[in-house]
């Protein structure tokens, strides 16, 4: 049991690092990306057609893959989020949803409906192990994953708070008029967070391509766990995402202990768990369940 | 030629015209007070001065240059500051952070965070408390501090005194009178009539968003400019009659 | 200028919309009298359409009119399939059953709406998928449905294939009939007044003293109904349940697309819509994965360039109002105006109060 534990907990890096780019998407632009899931599936497409093809490990596909993702979230920053955040709050949903539905399925008339792994490409990585005391044996991806999980929200948190463009980015998505009346370029701040949020997406399908399988239309469920991780440690804070990964993960693992499919089906009941006890301890004057990262700074 | 113009502009809210016709200019050093009733169009005309609002006509001019298609940001490292009505603090962020933000632009001077923190000595055991927690003097300062920051040519000063006690009004002021005395161009608007005549060179005064008297500080009297400030004066240049 | 000038009327239709209004009576009586001519494969794309005009329009009641975005609403689509598969396994009349799972799908939707409205914006839409999510999960362990292999309505297949394309067909356009005029009914109620409130500004709506969450509880278990109803019609059509397909979120993607396309928060534009994505699917939906990435690609171009999709462009461009369901102001000798398009109006609407 101890060892699904920590197994559990593992997992949960994976799903802080699919959230983080979400709720710090959200926390600086307003807006949550239907896509991202999509385009975390996007990413590891690249890196298996850069491995299949070319015979680049996936690590190394990194290099170019992340740069890429970079430009994406720029440009998807530029021409589709910023024009259709002057339409109101919801305009940004059908946006971000059309834009899935086309990355999608341009994914499935490129690859077809065959499930891929990058786990070919990544030699004994994959299935190796160490042991810990107590004979639990933890695989060496999944604690990569943890640790890459650990190292970027850290990373992240460091640069909000201790960088010129860090502060920028706060302060537009604290307000981004006043930002501009003290000479921040909100565009260009909105911009860029959106290019690193891409490169968060970047590194997290990079690792669901490493850890499991996928198919062209596996960004949905992505897109759900990332939500489901983000609101359930939506306390404010980036650590608070790593959290909810690992209560999604471990009731995840519980689920499917109790019933040969209950794998989804406790992840699911325990984000709207959360959120119930969330809605009834909080009253009618909820304003948002996704919070600002930037909340935990100092 | 005047540091900064402002030529027949107009300002819509929607369908409402905030500032309508509005031109004057000022020269480098000069203190110009706005004075008017609420609605009046001061905030508006700051605002549009500063970037955040698009005029619907007329021209903004900063050392003869068209900023009229400028955004805030670009106006800031040309040299215009603004301190916003309500202060408009980054709340989230610490007192040394919001005054961080006022170098983004990067323009060359000698404002720094421990000059602001001389001019403000109440702000020294504040300095990384976030702006949320400060009491309304403090976040004022900060506000003045952030934009000072920036090294402004120009510092629009939108009510400062707002929501202060009068204790605390004077040492804000005091500290302003320092900015004036150092050279700096100022355009401050301000509820209080005598404050804002003893502390300026000239005044303009806006009744639904036209300039409804204009004049020398030392010159005009206090009865003038009540009288334009309630719309009861006659013929005084670019009013028309509502 | 205002006091030499005619009283101002008020009204809520127009020449041309009571025009329509008998054109509408005249094409459902049409419609009703076309399996007569038609052959079966034309019966039952009609019936198709009406249940995407269906989906179209509770769609837009929900987003266009109550301002709630869901990106989850296959669960009531699911639903209103898998209830009425249980309803007829338990013996009910399988038409019967059609129309008592809806209305099961409408009462489980109550306590879902006091839970779910209290999110904004994103998060609902994804909190709705959340749910259609978890609840095609809890669908797959009943034992009747064999998780994925999915079940049939066999009880239909008592009936012959001729009667029950005509019935279903009826069955439908009944529905879609019936819902919209409901919806209809609503818009223009006094309940009409709130939703067009919300939708144009919920704060001010609610200091104005709005039922904003009732008002919106209203359309949200409109919406599960209306789409637990299409989806039973859409299992007697095909008679196989197969939980993937019910509860696939590409019903929810389809029902963007048709309001995105024919115009969010327009009572005609959902309507058109639903046409417009009938034509499109059926002359390029044999183009499989390109007519998919084509929707999405169309829904992201009208929410950029055109978000007030074709109808609302065509509204605004002409002032054409079909199906009016608010009030308008006309001035004696002046072309219909709507309120509000220029400042003196409320004036004179104001001094023709007071005379009154």
């Amino acid at each position: 049991m101890s060892n699904q534990i920590i197994q559990g907990i593992l997992l949960g890096g994976y799903y802080a690092l699919i959230a983080c780019g979400l709720s710090f998407m959200f926390s600086v632009m307003r807006i949550i990306n239907l896509a991202h899931g999509s385009l975390a599936v996007f990413a590891a497409f690249a890196l298996w057609w850069l491995a299949s093809r070319f015979h680049i490990s996936p690590f190394v596909g990194l290099l170019i893959v992340l740069p890429l993702m970079a430009a994406i979230g720029w440009a998807l920053q530029r021409f589709l989020l910023e024009r259709s955040a002057r339409g109101g709050a919801l305009l940004p949903i059908l946006t971000t949803f059309g834009l899935a539905i086309v990355i999608d399925n341009m994914l499935f008339e490129q690859f077809g409906a065959d499930t891929r792994s990058l786990a070919p490409y990544i030699g004994s990585l994959s299935y190796d192990s160490w042991e810990w005391p107590g004979s639990i044996y933890v695989g060496k991806l999944a604690v990569i994953m943890f640790a890459s999980a650990v190292i970027l929200l850290g990373g992240l948190q460091l640069f909000l708070t201790r960088t010129r463009l860090g502060r920028s980015i706060r302060a537009t998505s604290e307000d981004p008029d006043t930002a501009g009346l003290v000479g921040v370029d909100a565009r260009r701040a909105n911009a860029i967070a959106a290019a690193i949020a891409m490169v968060t997406v970047g590194l997290a399908g990079a690792f669901l391509g490493m850890r499991a399988t996928f198919d062209p239309y596996a960004g949905a469920p992505q897109l759900l766990f990332a939500f489901e991780a983000a609101v359930i440690g939506g306390a404010g804070s980036l650590w608070g995402t790593l959290i909810g990964g690992i209560v999604l993960a471990l009731a995840q693992t519980l689920g499917a202990q109790v019933h040969p499919q209950g794998f989804l089906i406790g992840g699911h009941a325990i984000f709207l768990i959360v959120l119930f006890v969330r809605l009834s301890a909080s009253g009618l004057g909820l304003r948002g369940l996704l919070r600002l990262p930037s909340r935990s700074a100092s | 030629m005047s540091l900064l113009s402002v030529e027949d502009l107009v300002v819509r809210h929607g369908l409402l015209q905030a500032v309508r016709g509005v031109s004057f200019s000022i020269e480098r050093g000069e203190t110009l007070a706005l004075v008017g009733a609420n609605g009046a169009g001061k905030t508006t005309l700051l605002r549009a001065i500063a970037g955040a609002h698009q005029p619907a006509a007329g021209r903004v001019l900063l050392d003869g240059a068209d900023l009229t298609n400028v955004p805030s940001h670009r106006r800031v490292g040309m040299g215009i500051a603004l301190v916003p009505e309500g202060r408009k603090l980054f709340v989230q962020m610490t007192v040394e952070e919001n005054l961080l933000l006022g170098k983004t632009a990067g323009r060359a001077g000698d404002w720094s965070v421990d000059r602001v923190l001389e001019m403000f000595p109440n702000l020294k055991p504040r300095r990384h408390a976030r702006t949320g927690h400060l009491s309304g003097g403090e976040q004022q300062a900060t506000a003045i501090g952030r934009a000072l920051m920036s090294n402004p040519d120009v510092l629009l000063l939108d009510e400062v005194s707002l929501g202060l006690s009068p204790l605390v009004v004077d040492r804000v002021y005091a500290a302003l009178q320092g900015l004036i005395a150092s050279g700096t161009t100022i355009i401050l608007v301000e509820q209080d009539l005598n404050r804002a005549l003893s502390v300026s060179d000239r005044v303009i005064c806006m009744l639904e968003g036209r300039v409804a008297l204009e004049g020398s500080s030392k010159a005009v009297s206090r009865d003038e400019v009540t009288k334009a400030y309630f719309g009861l004066h006659r013929k005084s240049p670019g009013s028309v009659p509502a | 200028m205002s006091a030499a000038s005619p009283s101002p009327i008020i009204e809520r239709g127009t020449a041309t919309s009571r025009i329509a209004a008998i054109a509408v009576v005249i094409i459902i009586a049409l419609l009703a009298t076309a399996p007569q001519f038609l052959s079966a494969g034309a019966v039952d794309r009609m019936t198709a359409l009406f249940i995407y005009v269906i989906l179209a329009a509770m769609w837009n009641a929900l987003a266009g009119f109550g301002g709630l975005v869901s990106v989850g609403q296959q669960v009531f689509f699911g639903l209103g399939a898998y209830f009425a598969i249980r309803l007829a396994d338990a013996g009910l009349n399988p038409f019967a059953s059609l129309f008592v799972s809806a209305v099961i799908v409408g009462i489980v939707s109550w306590p879902l709406s006091l839970f779910m409205l209290r999110l904004r914006n994103g998060e609902f839409a994804i909190g709705m998928w959340v749910i259609a999510a978890l609840t095609h999960l809890l669908v797959n362990l009943d034992r009747l449905v064999q998780g994925e292999t999915g079940t049939s309505l066999i009880s239909l297949n008592v009936y012959d294939a001729g009667t029950r394309r005509t019935v279903i067909y009826w069955l439908a356009l009944a529905s879609m009939t019936a819902l919209l005029a409901i919806l209809f009914g609503l818009l223009r109620g006094s309940t009409g007044a709130a939703i067009r409130a919300i939708r144009d500004n919920e704060d001010a709506a609610a200091s104005v003293g709005v039922r904003v969450t009732g008002t919106k509880r209203l359309l949200f278990v409109l919406a599960a109904l209306g789409i637990g109803i299409a989806g039973a019609l859409w299992l007697a059509t095909s008679i196989t349940f197969q939980p993937k397909t019910y509860f696939n979120v590409q019903w929810t993607a389809y029902m963007i697309f048709m309001v995105l396309v024919g115009g969010i928060g327009t009572f005609e534009g959902a309507i058109l819509g639903a046409l417009v994505f009938f034509l499109i699917e059926t002359w390029f939906g044999g183009t499989g994965v390109w007519y998919l990435v084509g929707l999405g690609a169309t829904a992201v171009l009208f929410s950029l360039f055109l978000p007030r999709g074709l109808w609302g462009t065509v509204e605004e461009r002409f002032g054409l109002h079909l199906l009016p369901v608010g009030y308008r102001v006309r001035l004696p000798g002046n072309p219909a105006t709507a309120l509000g398009d220029d400042a003196p109006l409320p004036r004179q609407t104001t001094q023709h109060q007071e005379k009154a």
